[in-house]
């Protein structure tokens, strides 16, 4: 049980005859950043606030490190971090005096408390500004901010709710980098996101929520294996073509499919990187290999392909 | 025993974890709020007029009051009311202003979530709101008392009595409790209403309908249930009585009587009396504080129990509440 930071058992949460999260079992194991990932309306949210004990679920199992919410609120709110969707912070205070409010709320002693403070504002790279009114932040300055307070507590876990929705590309790969940055201390971490192809590049395992239920879970490549059929595309570019590529390429052993996308293009599918294989066949009938790439499975093919399936090929 | 092992395992913890930190953060957003400095503003131009216009005409009867200072408070000088009528008037309205919109705004802000996502209860947030609502009144009816004070010493050129302090301390905290019931009022209506708007309107509609329609509607009510039909004194007496009771269920009435009683010291009852129940009392002889405390204490623990009960109704109301923003 408390191997897991967190884990849920059939944890379902109605609204009258609306099921928003049904019969969910999650689990997170220490040290990993794990995705729910799914659209508008799929359940995340309302799973992070039966975490936190934010709303009380129907029925249902939570242990948050080990530990029920309902029952033991403050010694599970005091190690996990919550960044809420749309961050609030109150906008007539500084960004230190927020802080400090967090700080004792959390019972930190005021000498430790500036200590931290200084230090997050630091890491955070809100030091500069640290004494300007929160409303004179932008959007991504917010983030970084609501990273900023959870990690006053030195959380074992932290949960965002959508944490790059709204950043401009740049600040959402910023606060990607960020989220590695906590992993590499070993703050397990729980994000849910509908942005797939964002968050998808730091988790190690993702969960795919539909109608409340988790529908997928792993990898992104075990998702890619299991959902994709060929896993791996790889794009091959050639020049002064002999017209027996085509046929050299289908005759590589354990390739699924290929498919000519232009004049000199294919794609190559398979269950594995097949790359060398792909060259060593151009090659060996004559032809020129202009580039090579692998195509990174991507969620939002997985996502797409498989409700594709459940919708059209009706099982499951 | 076994009774004791269930509550501690339902509730980890003190459920006032955090109260003191809620109560220092929202007393300091209070007192340097733009909000407070126009209610400070009002309240003090208010004192200053009424007790200025009153202790102008208190000034030829040095000397033959023995309850000079109190009678600052109660004096009334056209075509000012007395200060008495103002605080009546305007505790509610300060209370209102103070609170309408502490727990929506959180949310409307969106640190709700975040504020209860820290190891505190929600019991911590929502009384710490309330306790630095009412120590804010309470800081700004000491300053309205101590300047009501120095402007009787200058004006009057006499010191209070130590029966005066005392009684005007005394009203002082009666006035704090009635802001209390305003402020509960008010915190529910931020509870159940997410636009503070909506909050403020329903706070001052109630307050509003006890200040100018309930003592017209209990006297209506009072003379249709006890109607005079022969024009005797027992019909009077009935009426009044009933009238009376009705208007005591307006947290305007309670303190209205609470300040008659505590600032005139001669008051010995309320409403109706017949000549019969006067005898064997001096009539004009002021009772001790013991006496006059002992007459208003039905009141006041009637002002601290609708507070109670509107607290608790928001308390349960907030606990209920998913907490999505
Ligand atoms: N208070 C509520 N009353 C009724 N339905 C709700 C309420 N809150 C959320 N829902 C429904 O629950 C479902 C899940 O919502 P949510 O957890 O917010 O999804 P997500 O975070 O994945 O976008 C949605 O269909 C939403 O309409
Ligand atoms: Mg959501």
């Amino acid at each position: 049980m408390t191997e897991w930071v967190v884990e849920t058992r059939d944890l379902t949460k109605r609204y009258g005859n609306v099921v928003a999260v049904d019969r969910l079992n999650l689990r997170v194991a220490p040290g990993e950043v794990f995705g729910m990932l799914g659209p508008n309306g799929s359940g995340k949210t309302t799973t992070i606030l039966m975490l936190l004990g934010l709303t009380e679920p129907t029925s249902g199992i939570v242990r948050v490190m080990g530990l029920d919410p309902a029952r033991r609120p403050l010694s599970v709110k005091a190690r996990v971090g919550y960044i809420p969707d749309q961050v609030g912070f109150y906008d007539d205070l500084t960004a230190r005096e927020n802080l400090i409010y967090i700080a004792k709320l959390n019972g930190i002693p005021r000498a430790d408390a500036y200590r931290r403070i200084d230090e997050v504002l630091e890491r955070m790279g809100l030091t500069e500004v640290a004494d300007r009114p929160v409303a004179t932040y932008s959007r991504g300055m917010r983030q970084r901010l609501g990273v900023a307070e959870v990690l006053l507590k030195r959380p074992a876990l932290i949960i965002m709710d959508e944490p790059t929705l709204g950043l401009d590309p740049e600040a959402a790969r910023d606060f990607l980098g960020i989220i590695r940055d906590l992993k590499a201390q070993g703050i397990t971490i729980l994000i849910a996101s509908h942005l797939l192809h964002q968050v998808q590049a730091v988790c190690d395992r993702v969960g795919l929520f539909h109608r409340g239920q988790m529908v997928l879970e792993g990898t992104v490549e075990q998702l890619a294996r299991q959902v994709l059929a060929g896993g791996y595309r790889v794009h091959v570019e050639t020049a002064g073509t002999p017209s027996s590529i085509l046929e050299a390429l289908r005759r590589v052993p354990d390739v699924t499919k290929v498919e000519q996308t232009g004049p000199d293009r294919y794609v190559v599918e398979g269950h594995r990187d097949l790359r060398g294989e792909v060259a060593r066949a151009v090659v060996e009938v004559g032809g020129y290999l202009r580039s090579l790439h692998l195509e990174e499975p991507s969620l939002d093919d997985v996502y797409a392909r498989y409700f594709q399936e459940v919708e059209h090929g009706g099982g499951s | 025993m076994a009774a004791e092992v269930e509550v501690r395992r339902v509730r980890e913890g003190s459920p006032w974890t955090g109260l003191w930190a809620v109560v220092t953060k929202e007393m300091a957003d209070y007192l340097t709020g733009v909000r407070m400095q126009i209610l400070e503003a009002l309240i003090v131009l208010t004192a200053a007029g009424t007790v200025f216009a009153a202790a102008e005409n208190l000034r030829t009867t040095v000397g033959q009051d023995r309850f000079l200072f109190l009678r600052l408070f109660t004096v009334q000088y056209e075509p000012l009311p007395a200060f008495v009528g103002f605080l009546a008037f305007l505790v509610p309205l300060i209370a209102i202003a103070l609170t309408f919109d502490t727990v929506n705004g959180e949310f409307n802000r969106r640190t709700m979530s975040r504020v209860l996502a820290q190891p505190i209860y929600r019991d911590a947030l929502l009384f710490g709101k309330f306790l630095a609502g009412l120590f804010t009144l309470a800081l700004v009816l000491m300053a309205i008392w101590l300047l009501v004070f120095g402007l009787g010493l200058v004006r009057l050129g006499v010191p209070p009595g130590g029966e005066e302090v005392a009684r005007s301390l005394w009203f002082l905290l009666a006035t704090v409790f009635y802001g209390g019931v305003w402020m509960a009022l008010a915190l529910l209506f931020s509870v159940q209403f997410r636009q503070p708007a909506t909050a403020a309107l329903s706070a001052i509609a109630v307050w509003l309908f006890f200040a100018v329609f309930w003592s017209m509607i209990a006297n209506l009510l009072a003379s249709v249930l006890f109607p005079m039909r022969y024009g005797l004194v027992q019909e009077v007496l009935a009426q009044s009585q009933a009238a009376l009771t009705l208007a005591r269920f307006s947290p305007i009435t309670l303190y209205t009587e609470i300040a008659l009683a505590l600032l005139t010291p001669s008051v010995r009852a309320f409403g109706l009396l017949l000549p019969m129940q006067l005898e064997g009392w001096i009539l004009g002889a002021p009772l001790p504080l013991r006496q006059s405390l002992l007459l208003v204490w039905p009141q006041l623990t009637g002002l601290i129990a609708i507070t109670v009960l509107l607290f608790a109704v928001s308390y349960i109301s907030f606990q209920r509440q998913e907490i999505r923003a």
